[in-house]
């Protein structure tokens, strides 16, 4: 505990060298409030009451940005519980309604477009085949013969490329296996971009745009919150819902019109991605990369 | 107050000079100011304005970044020869390989500081004020190795050109350990950079070990190349001498260079092209281009023929040996590493992108703008650096001359 005060004082005092050697250049062009934004620390070194404090001054900010009240919470990964999400290959319709679900959910950029969903449709007598798959598909009706679909997004590897090599240790992989980044701490250098082999990281080239009518208040500061121009964004498995106590679905889980996606605790024996584990056969995509996701591909039917 | 008497004296320095050197310095700042309007767009609208998206996430200004590692990594290379067979102006030549290393190290590091997001929060990288991710990330690692190379160079350089200019002898105990120590640290810059994409195992066109040897083939071309063409500037100019055969020495070490680069390229094509695997579509968009998208095919091209031009224009005696056609080479190996490093080493990467997605890339007018803006700002730096340093050395701007005054 002494180790860690310890710490907290020496953090500090190099915030305050910090703050007078780069402050400057802040102060040239910046209001109060971009000032604390300027010199706030890495989150996860943060005290509880800083926490609190930054978490206060976001919901004050936001709700007077989007005029109505919003709630930014920090609430912490519960013991005992290591999310895991399955996906049925042989039900997915390739529909995307779970691509535009999340993006309401998460208050995504509506444009310049960003989507944590990719859903690739692929052709039935090639198999997974990232190499012949498009996700510019837009027929009348789907699905379309001889096509199968397949949505990527985080793949919540237990052994992430993307935070190794942050160099600012701006995300990080959670204690109940959710990976996150701290939108105020990233650089934007996209590192992680380069490092993902599933194309889950998301940049915000431009300034993120939100309709203030569809944003959704209820957020999560490691989440859905909003983002600005120049940070990295990606699926939480909905931070904001699944670590409420009443345990919401993610926003995909619960939209999907044909039950292809299910979410749950991989420590609880009796949750469903369990079943699955245990009852149906299993695939992870480039399992040869060692990434070793927590979201599974399966044929229920 | 000395300080500033040679402040004063280095300013004089600067800004006097001929015709030549002031339509060459209202030019450079000509370029710079056209490409920090450019600039200017990104700084307001963010990096929304380049021609990068999520598919292909680094472009143009990584390239650049890449290429002037290699500048800097081999300006101090030439250390070497000039110990080994003993050249007459050492010490000049490692002044100036050092000088050029400096600034190219610092237009390294302004590529990173446009490309990055949120350039205010690069203080969140460094040891102690931010949290770095050090050892885990070769990010860190690159950072730490370029500033401790920067910071080497910047001690040699600066003790030098002072102990000249006060009229002392230099120690060799000094500076010979520095000299040295940097030379490790010169390779160290290079193949950590490597590292950086080497160490992606999502993309297949980088995860070769041959990556980090390839880049130090080339860098061992292009920095040496600039220096021959500045050596002759310095030679022309001023008392500074160096023989014509020293440089035809430092071509015949870059035909070295470029034959065990050559080697390198062709074991890297046979594995790819032979094996067959789906990870040959990266070097098919490279070489050939994919269906009607042949971007980057020029660029592979112009370059796999300006080098191999250079190529053999340094294995030929007779052409080596010749002022005239040596310098032809060199400007086409300078310009062939230029395009292999800016534009055909980091976009073939990304294009498809790890969902097999095409998403073809050419850097946009903002990027190309923001690069002239960096480069121009380098060579002015460079040009004021080294003009103070001809000054010291060879026409007797020391202490005494200002004491004179």
């Amino acid at each position: 505990m002494k180790m860690i005060e310890k710490d907290n004082s020496r953090r500090e005092f190099l915030k305050k060298v910090g703050l007078l050697s780069l402050g400057t250049v802040a102060l040239a062009s910046c209001n109060s409030s971009d000032y604390e934004d300027f010199l706030q620390q890495n989150f996860k070194t943060l005290s509880k009451e800083e926490k609190d404090e930054i978490v206060k001054n976001l919901e004050k900010r936001y709700s007077e940005k989007y005029g109505k009240e919003f709630h930014v919470s920090d609430k912490a990964a519960k013991e005992g519980i290591l999310f895991g999400y399955a996906l049925d290959i042989s039900r997915c319709v390739g529909c995307r309604r779970c691509v535009y679900a999340c993006v309401e959910e998460n208050n995504q950029s509506r444009d310049p477009q960003i989507h944590w969903i990719q859903v690739l449709q692929m052709h039935k007598e090639k198999g997974i085949d990232f190499a012949h798959s498009t996700v510019h598909y837009n027929p009348e009706i789907v699905p379309e013969p001889g096509k199968f679909y397949l949505p990527v997004a985080c793949q919540q590897c237990r052994n992430p490329q993307c935070t190794t090599v942050c160099p600012t240790r701006a995300t990080w992989q959670e204690e109940d296996g959710i990976v996150v980044v701290d939108y105020n701490w990233c650089i934007g250098c996209r590192y992680c971009v380069a490092a993902c082999p599933y194309g889950a990281r998301h940049f915000n080239w431009g300034e993120p745009n939100v309709p203030i009518e569809e944003i959704n208040p209820e957020t999560h500061y490691l989440g859905n919150r909003p983002r600005t121009k120049g940070v990295i964004e990606k699926c939480t498995f909905c931070v904001q819902r699944v670590r409420k106590d009443e345990g919401h679905y993610p926003a995909c889980v619960e939209i999907c019109p044909v039950g292809a996606r299910k979410f749950g605790n991989l420590l609880d024996p009796n949750s469903e991605v369990r079943y699955i584990l245990e009852n149906k056969r299993v695939l992870v995509l480039k399992e040869e990369l060692n990434t070793q996701p927590k979201f599974y591909y399966f044929f229920g039917v | 107050m000395n300080l500033f008497r040679f402040f004063i004296g280095s300013l004089k320095i600067i800004i006097n000079g001929g015709r030549l050197y002031y339509s060459c310095i209202f030019f450079l700042a000509i370029l710079i100011i056209w490409g920090a309007f450019g600039y200017y767009d990104q700084l307001k609208d963010g990096l929304i304005m380049t021609n990068m998206r999520d598919s292909v996430s680094w472009g143009f200004y990584i390239g650049n970044f890449t290429f002037f590692v290699g500048v800097a990594a081999a300006a101090v290379m030439l250390v070497i020869p000039a110990y080994i067979y003993d050249w007459k102006s050492i010490k000049e030549i490692v002044i100036f390989g050092e000088i050029l290393a400096i600034c190219a190290v610092i237009i390294c590091l302004s590529f990173i500081m446009v490309d990055i997001g949120n350039p205010l929060r690069f203080w969140h990288m460094l040891p102690f004020i931010g949290t770095m991710n050090f050892p885990s990330s070769i990010l860190s690692w690159d950072f730490f190795v370029l500033s401790t190379y920067f910071i080497l160079n910047l001690v040699i350089v600066t003790y030098l050109l002072y102990s000249h200019f006060y009229n002392k002898e230099y120690k060799k105990s000094i500076i010979l350990p520095l000299v040295l120590l940097s030379i490790p640290a010169a390779i160290a810059i290079h193949t950590v950079t490597a590292f950086l994409y080497n160490a992606l195992p999502a993309r297949p066109y980088w995860n070769s070990a041959l990556l980090a040897p390839r880049f130090l083939t080339t860098a061992f071309c292009s920095g040496p190349a600039l220096l021959i063409l500045i050596f002759q500037i310095i030679r022309k100019t001023t008392k500074f001498e160096i023989k014509d055969e020293s440089l035809f020495k430092i071509a015949e070490l870059m035909v070295y260079a470029m034959f065990i680069y050559l080697f390198f390229t062709l074991a890297e094509l046979f594995k790819e092209f032979y094996s067959d695997t789906e990870h040959i579509i990266y070097w098919k968009y490279l070489l050939m281009g994919v269906e009607k998208n042949r971007e980057i095919v020029i660029y592979s091209w112009s370059s796999i023929i300006m080098g191999f031009t250079a190529f053999l224009l340094f294995l030929i005696p007779s052409t080596r040996k010749n002022l005239f056609t040596l310098n032809v080479g060199v400007v086409l190996i300078f310009l062939s590493v230029y395009f292999e490093k800016g534009i055909t080493l980091i976009v073939p990467g990304f294009t498809p992108d790890v969902l097999g997605q095409f998403y073809f890339y050419i850097p946009s007018e903002t990027e190309i703008r923001t690069a002239v803006m960096i480069f121009s700002s380098g060579v002015l730096l460079f040009i004021f650096i080294a003009r103070i340093a001809i000054a010291i050395l060879f026409n007797g701007f020391s202490i005494e001359s200002l004491k004179k005054k």
